[in-house]
This record gives C-alpha cells, structure tokens and sequence, in this order.
C-alpha cells in the first residue's frame, strides 16, 4: 500500500507538470494584450519598458520555468514565513498579478476562506441529507420514497445552478424576503447576531450547491446498498438473527461506503468548478469569481495560477481517492 | 405415410431491436422523457416555421413603447392591468422582441450547439477507446492521456480557450459560426473521456471472445474487423453516453453563455437569455424562468431517456 501510495504520488508530478506546460501554452496563445489598457499617448519605448517590468522580454521557455520555480519554490515558502514568522522567500521574486500589481498568492488567500465556507458548508449538508435518503430508498426500492427521491435527484442533476439560483433568489430574497441575495463578504463573526446573519446570508448560495451534490451522492449511495443488499451475507447476518437495523445499517451500509467515500473524494475538485458558477449568481467573492475576473480583465499570472490549483485539487483528490479504496476495501491492494 | 413437415419460420420471431424497444416502453419516466425532448427539438425546428415571427425584430417609434416589455399573457390571471398583448404570448423583452420567438431560435442554438458536441465527443471517444482497446502498443499513452484530460480543469479551460480563440475563429467563420465552431469543439473536446475509457474496457473484453478469433481466422482484416465485429458489439455503450452527453453539452454551453463566454446576445441562447434577464428578474419573472424551464426540461428528459435506454440495452436486465 505505501509502494501504491508514494508511486502515485511520483507520477503525480509528471502529471502536474504536463498540465502546467498545456495551461501556460493555451495562455501563451492569448491574443490579449497586457498593453492594452495604457493610453496611446504613451510613447511606444515607454510601452516596451512596462512590458519588460511584466517579465514579459524574455523567451516562453525562460518565463516557464521562472514560473515553476515560484509556484513550487518560493510561494511555499511564503507560506512557512507566514505560518512560522522566518524569512525564508524575503527578497524573492514571486508571482505578481497584473491588475493589482501584487503577490497572486496574497489575493488567492484572501478570496480562499469564502469559497471554503461555501462550498465547504454545502457539501458537508450534502451529504449529510444524500447518505439517509440513499439507503433509505435501496431498502425500500420502488416504493413512494424512492420514487420521489429518484424524481428529486434526476431534477438535482438536471436543473443548471445558473437557473435554481436565480429562482431562489426571486423566490426567498426577492418575494419572501427571507434571506439575502448577495453574499456579504465583508461581514465579521463575532458575535451571535453577526453568526445568524453570516447563517443567513449562507443559506442560499449553500442549497443551491447541496441539491447538486444530494443528486450525485444519494444517487451512488442508492446503487451501492442495492449492489449490497442482495448478497449472501446479508441473507447470513439475518439467518443468524441480527435484527434489520443492525443488518442494514452497520453489515451494509459498511460495506456500501467504500465506494461512496471515494466518490466523495473525487467529487471535491469538481465542486470548486462547479462552484464558479454559484458564486457568480450570489455574487459570493471566492476564487471562482476571481478566476472570472481575471480572465476578464487577461490577468494572465492570476488564471495561469488559479487553474494550476484546480488542477492541483483534482490530481491530489484523485491520488486520495484511490489511496482512500485500497485502504478501505481490503480485497484491492495494487502491490 | 405422411412427412412430417417442419414449419419453416419466415422472419426472426423478435429482432434485438424490437426487445430494446419493449424494454425501453415499460420505462415511463424513460418513455415520457424521450417524448418530450423529441417535442422540444420539433418545436425549436419546426416551430419557427409556424410561429413566424422574427426574433430579431425591433418595433421602431410608437410600436416601440407600445409594445416593450410587454407580459406574457396569462399574467391577467392575477394582474389585470398589465401590459399584455395576444400578438405576443409569451410578451416581449425591453427592445420589443417577441420571447417565444427569441426562445425558439434560442433552443435551436443550444439544441444544435448539444447534438453537435455529442457527435464529436462520441466520435473522439470511439475513436480513441476502440485504437486503445485494439491496438496494444496505443493503449498506455491514450489511456495515460485520457487520465490527463481527466486531470485537468475543464470548466476554467473551457472559459480561458473560449476567450483566447474567439477572435481568429469569428474571422474565420463569422462571428455566430465562429462561436458555433468554438463552443462545439470546446465540448467535443473536453467530454469525450469517459465514452473512451467504457469504449476501451469492452473492446478489451470483446477482443478475447471466439467469434473474433474465428473472424480473424478467416482473414477479416483488422479494419474489417472494427467495423463489423467489435463496433455493432460496443453500440450499447456509445448510444447510452451519447443521450447523456447532450444533456452535458447543453448544460456546459448554458453555464458559458450565462458567464458571458458563449454566443453574442444578439444572437441568443437560453443560457444567454437567461442571464441578460437576470438583472430585471423581479419585475420580469417569467424571461428567467422560461429559458431556466426549457434547459431543465431539456436536460431532464434527456437524463431519464438514458436512464431508460441503459436498462433497455442491457441484456441482463431486459426480459426481466
């Protein structure tokens, strides 16, 4: 298992190097002009010289590497001197943002903690409702319930959040009066008042993003017990006398987790793309509408960064989910 | 004495056809859902042709204010001084253009723009599935680029590419054919990898059973092959990801045309009429949720037809 674990992660560096390499391509095709913003009137060698201050004089291959370096060097390294308070990057070099002129890493923690709060929130309810519903309609196959709960996910998967979104608004915000439509960032939790409004202000943007994933979890939680619920130590654990909780709900649902516990993992990275979105309609200032923004405003430092670290999401998540698997079901080792 | 004489059967007793259908009947979710997509796809086709009104007609002087923003016309249900016209029944947005008219030839788009998409994605697929199950020197590096593709971040690639190409493409192929081209082949290209990796694992299978070892025992050449033995074989599969890659393709290119990254506004989408009518949503309820409705139906007709169609392909289940 520790040869599987640390043989992916070895492999997981070529990968993020090659999807490094294809994103910094796809940019370096951008037609955009960094320029484009500074006015005419500014004379044409003036014009050279900010583009060189951007970093921009220098061959692709040059600006490729100096990116590596500061994304897996230095910014690391930031990080330890604001956890540890040493000095370790003082003086370096590190990725700056074109439209604010400052560190991208800086902006990205800022943005970070909402879209955590969010998304975070989200799919802990997520779950939290899919995993009951799950097993509850596989014991109970075909009845109201699970007709209702298929009705209820197939609508989870099938309605965009770009339109469940608005609906909410109109329909809590707007008619009802409820609860806010705009996610308030500047909002501090200090004290109960301020946790109800953070609670309120959460609410939406939260069920939006948990109907989705209540549709993916319960759905796969369902197919799991009803693989399970068939086989024969299920018929076993009754003969032997085992009440039905005790058969359904540690014999089964023990063994139905394992793959619901990898799909969890997987569908992580995925949340946070999904989460672009959501975040747009709540205007909810997270590291999706900051990637919006700067694709907007060709930031090309900020949407090169933020799409490594989605990718980096993805590739770690994947690596976790299938370390996750061979440790649960014992039947899988990959030695 | 009398021969006994066999009766000779003249035609199959059930073609393998029939029974998918069967199978596929006793589905209703299925049924119904196959119903309503076929519905809307005549309708966003068939129906500007009976509801002839252009959609990107703009009523000039008087007519402009007299017929902007007008509501649909059930709204006198409940609000019987507002501004209804039976000319329009759907009413009009703030320019005076007819929404079922603006919805119809949205839904052509993003109805297109997800068949398209699936076409290319399930070839892609295909393609590289049947190559790497077939060939065995091509399976590890399309395989490890199919984990690639897997690997990346689609959503915000997709929004970066539709940016960076969209000017070389509009030159090409004007501005909407650009978009077209752009938005089609973004999806094609990121969706094609889960029908290559089920493509791949059946034609692994496939390739170890008899009839495939008697064909080529004959000397059917490889391409024969592929084309007569492993593909009818692997259609199960394709036809299952095909119906849920439209539904995809039409989600993915809503959420662009909802970012602003899709098609141009005067050239309207449901994802793009839905978000230009976002901001005036309190007022004009009914232009978010129309679209919003037309893309959830879409979508959810199409998810139970697969549904239906899986249970309907799948030989174990049929007959059950």
């Amino acid at each position: 298992m520790l040869t599987f674990t640390i043989r992916r992660l070895v492999l997981a560096v070529p990968t993020l190097l090659f999807i490094s390499l294809v994103i910094f391509a796809l940019l370096e095709f951008a037609p955009g002009d960094p320029m484009a913003q500074v006015p005419l009137t500014v004379p044409p060698e003036v014009k050279e010289k900010m583009r060189l201050a951007l970093g921009l004089g220098e061959p692709a291959y040059v600006r490729f590497w100096k990116w590596i370096v500061q994304f897996f060097w230095i910014e690391p390294q930031v990080m330890i001197d604001g956890i540890f308070g040493t000095a370790l990057a003082e003086g370096e070099q590190r990725i700056i943002s074109w439209q604010t002129r400052s560190p991208v890493m800086d902006i990205v923690a800022q943005r970070l903690p909402q879209t955590l709060w969010v998304v975070g929130v989200a799919y802990i309810v997520g779950i939290l409702i899919a995993i009951p519903v799950g097993i509850y309609s596989a014991y109970r196959q075909y009845s109201i319930f699970d007709q209702a709960g298929t009705f209820v996910t197939m609508v989870g998967f099938s309605v965009p959040p770009f339109f469940t979104g608005p609906l909410v608004i109109m329909v809590f915000a707007v008619w009802l009066g409820w609860f806010p439509s705009i996610y308030d960032t500047t909002l501090e939790v200090n004290d109960w008042a301020s946790l109800k409004k953070q609670f309120f202000q959460m609410f939406l943007p939260v069920m939006v993003l948990a109907l989705q994933i209540t549709a993916q979890i319960s759905r796969f939680m369902r197919s799991s017990m009803l693989d399970n619920l068939n086989q024969d130590y299920v018929r076993t654990a009754r003969a032997k006398g085992l009440g039905e909780r005790a058969v359904v709900l540690i014999h089964v649902l023990r063994n139905s987790m394992i793959p619901v516990v990898t799909v969890i993992a997987l569908g992580i990275p995925s949340i946070f793309g999904g989460a672009i979105i959501t975040e747009q309609v709540f205007k909810v200032n997270g590291i999706g509408s900051l990637l919006i923004g700067s694709i907007q405003a060709n930031d090309l430092p900020m949407v090169q960064t933020l799409t490594f670290i989605f990718a980096v999401l993805i590739v770690v998540f994947n690596l976790i989910a299938d370390v996750l698997y061979g440790v649960l079901d014992p039947r899988i080792r990959y030695d | 004495m009398i021969e006994l004489s066999d009766p000779v059967p003249t035609h199959p007793p059930r073609s393998q056809w029939w029974d998918v259908w069967v199978q596929f009947k006793s589905h209703k979710g299925a049924l119904i859902g196959a119903f309503v997509f076929l519905f809307i796809v005549l309708a966003v086709f068939i129906g500007p042709m009976i509801w002839w009104v252009d959609a990107q007609h703009l009523p000039s002087g008087r007519d402009f204010i007299k017929l902007r923003d007008t509501r649909p016309i059930y709204t006198v249900l409940w609000e019987s001084d507002a501004k209804t016209n039976w000319w329009h029944p759907l009413g009009t947005d703030n320019l005076g253009r007819d929404i079922l008219a603006r919805l119809l030839s949205g839904g052509r788009v993003s109805i297109a723009v997800g068949l398209t998409a699936m076409v290319l994605s399930i070839l892609i697929g295909t393609l590289v599935g049947v190559l790497a199950g077939y060939v065995k020197r091509l399976d590890g590096p399309l395989m490890r680029l199919t984990d690639l593709f897997l690997a990346l971040p689609l959503l915000p690639l997709i929004l970066v590419a539709s940016l960076l190409f969209r000017e070389a493409l509009s030159a090409t192929f004007g501005v909407e054919g650009g978009v077209f081209v752009l938005v089609v082949a973004l999806i094609g290209v990121t969706s094609w990898m889960q029908t290559a990796r089920i493509v791949r694992g059946d034609v692994l299978a496939l390739k170890e059973r008899e009839f495939i070892l008697a064909a080529r025992s004959i000397g059917t050449t490889p391409r024969k092959l592929v084309a007569r033995h492993l593909l009818p074989n692997v259609l199960s599969p394709i036809m299952v990801s095909a119906t849920l890659g439209i539904a995809i393709a039409i989600i993915t290119e809503s959420a662009l045309s909802f970012l602003g990254f899709g098609f141009p506004p005067d050239f309207p989408t449901w994802g793009r009429l839905l978000n230009d009518s976002v901001d005036r949503m309190d007022l004009y309820p009914e232009r978010v949720v129309w679209p919003g409705l037309m893309i959830s139906l879409t979508v959810l007709s199409v998810n139970y037809m697969g549904d239906g169609l899986r249970d309907a392909l799948d030989p174990r289940i049929r007959g059950r």
